[in-house]
């Protein structure tokens, strides 16, 4: 009897669904799908020219990829790194050449898909923790020798780390939607209005070595905002500093400023590198000079030329640290923060010498200036570690000898005396947060333990 | 005036808010165990033990110890009554100008309170703010897993001070 009856409207729409539901199942399954490449046996490391191996060993220190794919302890770039994101935890990939655990039956061709979309050997999306949102723009040339490296260095069994993501994140075709919004694909166009060396930089620059990962904000997908280019961003409990306009440095950077710094790892005009950045110093000390040279050239160029204002105040700034006004305990507001500042810092910070045997004076602390005062606590809590086997800076950590509220009154002191912003808020709970992640922030900030052993020497002056 | 404890006793105190504990402990307590290296926190051989934890003095004001328990080698044991990480660091003959071996063992002494059978790696890790200029850091590494031995044996209430908790 029900067979007999007619098509009604119901049935006509729920019909209607089932064609839409049919057709976006299959452009969804056309836009997700990624065929897999076949595996190949693995190339014996002689079958690489030496000359592109140690062209790959620079990029991939360009590229920090140590810094992610290595943990401590753990053999280099043998992955397991627990990166936290807003949506859970993603693990870093083994991509020494393991056959079993590693990219051993990689051909290049694979692992140039990797770089330039985010596709695994097997065809699956790879989540964007891995750059290659910046890696897209990398060169089929440079590709080939990051390959050669990778492929020479010794394979380590680690079996990868399963993800902590809750559904739907945990469902890798999400991620071919992620790219469609965010992806960008294209190799590096020169800008013929500018120098070689600006274009190498900016080729590097927003490639390779992805300096956007970390200091460009993203947006509630965890994307960068496009918008809103080098504006600073968040990166393991540290605040990666705006590189453009709204650099809160006290001194404006330029490219020469920007090349030592990235070259020996501080400034005396600036500062130390720390946290997460100390890591790409020390990668970027082992690489061709004129690259690191051409990525200040660029990004000297991102902070832009400082107004007469900018200058005239960084000058200021300048003549401050040269010869300090002298610590007067009693006329000040803050008498505990000074009395600490006076026996706990000033004793290196106040010397008049300059980096690394002397303390940085911090008038010229960009820590001190920024909105955001995390990195002045993580400092203040753990400390500079030296570098191993180089003249480099160095600094106790207090977390032992002050409770929350001292160093929150200290930061305050140092606020107010070597910056002209104004106060922090909230200072206090974010040193209880910051102690919080403290195992965390030193397992992933102690960089030089973890990096390869031909990146670790920097060059002697 | 303020009341600091040192090694369970109290001491009124003169020296400013400012003054760092190194030179409160040696000028005015006269306790001169905890030793003036580089004055930059970078040497370790002022080490002291503040409620538990290793802490450079000579970067320490006063001020931040209002309340707070400080625990210095003499604290530990005497010449009479070594203390099990004295009687290690002797028995391993760990000192050689034992200008840094004070800050050595205060250092070790305050891992081990924490960590009682702590392994090589653990030890070198702790003790990597702590310079050597004579080089005996084999024989402070032996020391250090000797006092942890000792310190299992001994009866621990008799040779550490009550502060040290």
């Amino acid at each position: 009897m029900q067979s007999n009856r007619p098509l009604g409207l119901p049935r006509m729409i729920a019909g209607v669904i089932g064609v839409v539901v049919v057709v976006g199942a299959a452009a969804g399954f056309a836009v997700a799908w990624r065929p897999a490449i076949a595996a190949i046996e693995l190339p014996a490391p002689s079958s690489f020219d030496p000359a592109l191996v140690k062209r790959g060993r620079e990029l991939a220190a360009i590229g920090n990829c140590n810094d992610c794919h290595t943990v401590k302890g753990g053999g280099s770039f043998a992955g397991g790194l627990p990166v936290q994101t807003p949506f859970g935890t993603i693990y870093s990939s083994n991509i020494t050449p393991d056959v079993q655990t590693g990219i051993g039956r990689w051909p290049e061709e694979a692992f140039r898909r990797a770089m330039r979309s985010g596709v695994n050997r097997d065809g699956q999306h790879l989540y964007p923790t891995f750059p290659y949102d910046h890696f897209t723009n990398v060169s089929d040339e440079d590709d080939a020798a990051l390959y050669a490296f990778l492929m020479t260095r010794p394979p380590v069994d680690a079996p990868p780390r399963a993800n902590r993501l809750s559904f739907p994140l945990d469902q890798r075709f999400v991620i071919a939607g992620w790219k469609l919004l965010f992806l960008r694909r294209g190799l590096y166009q020169p800008d013929s209005t500018r120098s070689a060396e600006w274009n190498r930089g900016a080729y590097l620059g927003e490639g390779l070595a992805h300096c956007g990962a970390c200091h460009t904000p993203r947006n509630g997908l965890g994307a960068e905002r496009s918008n809103a280019q080098f504006a600073g961003g968040d990166v393991d409990n540290w605040q990666a500093f705006a590189l453009n306009k709204q650099s809160p440095a006290p001194v404006p950077w330029d490219a020469e400023a920007l090349y030592v710094y990235l070259r020996q790892g501080f400034h005396p005009d600036h500062g130390t590198a720390r946290g997460p950045m100390a890591e790409v110093v020390s990668n970027l000390s082992s690489v061709n000079e004129s690259d690191v040279r051409a990525i200040a050239i660029y990004m000297a160029d991102v902070f832009g030329a400082p107004s007469i204002d900018d200058r005239k105040r960084g000058e200021a700034v300048l003549a401050q640290a040269r010869s300090p006004a002298p610590l007067t305990l009693d006329s000040n507001v803050n008498a505990a923060g000074a009395s600490i500042y006076a026996a706990a810092c000033a004793t290196c910070h106040e010397t008049g010498r300059a980096l690394p045997y002397g303390g940085v004076n911090l008038a010229l602390s960009t820590a001190l200036s920024s909105p955001d005062p995390r990195n002045a606590i993580n400092i203040v809590l753990s400390g500079i570690r030296p570098v191993e086997g180089e003249r480099s800076p160095i600094m106790p950590g207090f977390a032992a000898s002050m409770n929350d509220g001292q160093i929150a009154t200290l930061l305050q002191f140092l606020r107010d005396r070597f910056s002209n912003q104004p106060p922090w808020s909230g200072v206090e709970k974010m040193v209880a947060d910051a102690r919080q992640s403290q195992p965390v922030l030193l397992q992933t900030s102690s960089g030089s333990h973890d990096a390869p052993r031909e990146s670790m020497r920097r060059e002697k002056r | 005036m303020m009341t600091l404890k040192v090694n369970g006793r109290d001491h009124q105190i003169e020296s400013d808010p400012d003054t760092p504990l190194l030179y409160v402990l040696r000028d005015e307590i006269k306790l001169n165990a905890a030793k003036f290296g580089c004055g930059l926190g970078q040497c370790g051989a002022c080490t002291v033990i503040v409620d538990g934890k290793a802490v450079l003095s000579c970067v320490t004001p006063l001020l931040l110890l209002e309340g707070k328990q400080v625990t210095t080698l003499e604290g530990l044991g005497t010449i009479e009554a070594p203390a099990p990480i004295q009687r290690a660091f002797i028995e391993e003959q760990a000192a050689q100008c034992g200008y840094c071996i004070a800050g050595m063992m205060m250092r070790a002494q305050a891992l081990l309170q924490r960590n009682s059978r702590p392994t090589d790696e653990q030890i070198r890790a702790e003790l990597e703010p702590n310079l050597c200029r004579c080089g005996t850091h084999m024989r402070i590494l032996r020391a250090v897993h000797r006092a942890a031995r000792l310190m299992e044996t001994a009866d621990a209430s008799s040779t550490i001070d009550g502060s040290v908790r």
